[in-house]
């Protein structure tokens, strides 16, 4: 939605847009319920303990997305033809490493960085850093396209 | 407690602000988050910008939601008890980053992604509950 000669693909605007709102969001939860908006604490807790809170914040989560959609048809088409095995195999493996960190890109990188935890600072730097190393080994090692 | 109805609406509220942000900024897009982190392909740094928008929106305001007494529908802020930079979280952050790297989803996307219909992400997030299941049946100290 965003024009830019530089980089190719690089949309600034919207995700400005995007991660202002995010901020948002966080900055409410925290004010209105006192919780962190860390989406992965947020879901390992629905699936261990008896709290509708958890549920509505990801059933308004797929929601809000739902409704960007439903507004600019074309925004997002699912991802089709990138190996399922290797989708699940990412799936545990960020399902294990955020709840033994004890959080992910939004609870330690969004709201641990805005507190100033090095705890979270270190846990960013880390994941960015094997993030970056994941997709080098898939795209240029393997050479399967993601 | 009283509040409960105002806290999960509150909670509802959010998610939906957080859904509509992570589908606005194209983080719902595994390719976009992908091409962040390939910084040696084509490399697209929006997703710097969105993490830059949101720490700086929240960095700001956090400011002022902390100096209050209590959350307003809450009695006390549950901020995280452990500060320290220790092995759990070096070594669940070196995991987290490796299959954020592979499949392109962390958490949010993930799950805001299965409003698009995506067996992709429906995968995705099997795969994310298996993780937290294993975890809490082998990984976590127990007690």
């Amino acid at each position: 939605m965003c024009d830019n000669r530089v980089v190719a693909n690089f949309t600034p605007v919207s995700a400005l847009v995007g991660g202002a709102l995010i901020g948002i969001s966080a900055t409410l939860l925290l004010w209105l319920t006192g919780r962190i908006a860390g989406v992965s604490g947020i879901m390992h807790g629905a699936l261990s303990a008896r709290s509708p809170w958890r549920w509505l914040f990801l059933a308004g989560l797929i929601a809000g997305a739902a409704l960007w959609m439903a507004l600019v048809p074309g925004a997002f088409a699912p991802r089709t033809g990138y190996s399922l095995l290797l989708v699940l195999l990412s799936g545990v493996l960020v399902g294990f490493g955020t709840a033994l960190a004890g959080g992910c890109t939004s609870g330690h990188g969004v709201c641990g960085i805005s507190r100033l935890s090095v705890r979270s600072i270190a846990a960013t730097i880390t994941f960015v850093t094997t993030g970056m190393i994941g997709v080098f080994v898939v795209r240029h090692l393997l050479g399967v396209a993601s | 407690m009283t509040h409960a109805p105002a806290r999960n609406a509150s909670a509802l509220l959010t998610g939906f602000i957080f859904g509509l942000g992570l589908a606005i900024s194209q983080m719902v897009n595994p390719k976009k988050v992908l091409d962040f982190l390939d910084v040696t392909g084509n490399w697209d740094p929006s997703l710097a910008l969105v993490m830059a928008a949101a720490v700086g929106v929240a960095m700001l305001a956090f400011r002022f939601v902390l100096k209050r007494r209590q959350p307003l529908f809450e009695s006390e802020f549950h901020l995280p008890r452990v500060t320290k930079v220790d092995r759990s979280v070096l070594i669940g952050s070196a995991v987290f980053g490796l299959g954020w790297g592979i499949g392109g989803y962390c958490p949010g996307p993930g799950i805001a992604a299965l409003s698009a219909g995506s067996v992709d992400a429906l995968v995705f997030v099997a795969g994310m509950v298996l993780g937290s299941l294993v975890y809490r049946r082998f990984g976590a100290p127990s007690g």
